[in-house]
């Protein structure tokens, strides 16, 4: 069994499932958004702004930015792994990918405060 | 013809080349194996692996026109349908020399799969019987001829042939998951719970295109997946 302190769930089943059940709420929150602007060509920012008012909305919003930080990292650590690699290219391999990742975890982190600043700041 | 073949010889060349010879086929659509075998009479230094010369030893895997495949059962007119053919080793593994490649990190991925029946009960008087049923469950794996085609197809092998079993060792894997005489089930499922063994897979099918035998790890891949799943909720 090969283990890894930077995956996200530290287990590959998890991370799997993650990315899966990530991915259709994702998929659900864009749809949900395009076909909202979609049926509302005349939309005004008071309309807009309303309809993040709502806590559905904003729980709904959460979940996505939630769901599209634990994906991103999921997907980031495959590639990273993938091309970084001790195997590849000695320590430095190594201390670019955690570097790197430890990168994507911030950014992660940020983006989902900002977030959560921007929902409940609206 | 005129063929295009990866030369490699670690005690002579500082960097592998690709060396152009024409060969005479009379004509005829030939198998791969047989414009070796006619390019290994112009030049005897070529180097490449064979042995049964009818798709079942997996000893001449290589990559033709980019696409990996078993040089014996391989017509010229499949793999080279423009008409020049392009030779190369399996890819992702390191070179021994021209065609011929390392396969021990392939073999270490499929050693770690264990690939052997265990059974803890005592062993019966003549054999472990097994239905028709559960012994169908067996086709479509047991087939499999190591001859790394599909596994040296795969990126995820490429990049970390360390950690990732491969589709190979998982079909493998599979195989004696599958087979109602093994009692190793938890173990094996528990030994394959990772980030990397099965779940660096991520079925872009490029096994599936190359099998020679028309095997599907991917499937395979899947079945162990949702065991895993089984076994975790």
């Amino acid at each position: 069994m090969v283990t890894h302190v930077t995956s996200f769930g530290r287990s590959g089943l998890y991370d799997w499932l993650i990315q899966r059940v990530s991915a259709v709420i994702l998929a659900a929150y864009f749809i949900w958004i395009a076909g909202y602007i979609w049926f509302n060509p005349d939309m005004s920012y008071g309309q807009w702004r309303e309809l993040f008012q709502s806590t559905p909305v904003r729980v709904f919003s959460l979940l996505a930015l939630i769901s599209l930080g634990a994906h991103a990292w999921i997907g980031m650590w495959c590639v990273l792994t993938d091309y970084l690699t001790e195997r590849l290219m000695g320590s430095t391999g190594t201390l670019l990918r955690i570097a790197l990742q430890i990168g994507c975890g911030v950014v992660m982190a940020s983006y989902m405060l900002w977030g959560i600043e921007i929902l409940w700041g609206i | 013809m005129l063929v295009s073949i990866y030369r490699f010889n670690p005690e002579t060349d500082r960097e592998p080349y690709m060396q152009d010879i024409n060969v005479d086929t009379g004509g005829k659509d030939i198998m791969v194996l047989d414009v070796l075998e006619i390019l290994k009479e112009q030049d005897a230094t070529i180097s490449y692996r064979r042995s049964c010369r009818e798709g079942v030893c997996g000893s001449d895997g290589v990559n033709m026109n980019g696409k990996n495949g078993l040089a014996c059962i391989t017509p010229l007119s499949e793999a080279a349908p423009e008409g020049k053919l392009v030779l190369r080793p399996l890819p992702g593994l390191p070179v021994i020399r021209d065609l011929i490649v390392d396969m021990e990190q392939f073999y270490r991925q499929y050693e770690k799969v264990q690939p052997y029946l265990i059974n803890d009960t005592p062993p019966p008087a003549i054999e472990r019987l097994q239905s028709p049923a559960d012994r169908e469950k067996l086709d479509g794996l047991y087939e499999c001829i190591l001859c790394a085609c599909c596994s040296t197809a795969c990126p995820s092998f490429w990049w970390n042939p360390d950690k990732f079993v491969g589709p190979s060792g998982l079909l493998q894997a599979y195989r004696f998951l599958a087979d109602s005489r093994d009692t190793d089930t938890e173990q094996r499922l528990a030994n394959l719970d990772d980030p990397f063994s099965v779940f660096r897979c991520h079925g872009i099918m490029n096994c599936v295109s190359v099998c020679p035998k028309g095997l599907n790890p991917t499937k395979a891949i899947g079945h162990i997946r949702n065991m895993l799943l089984t076994r975790a909720t």
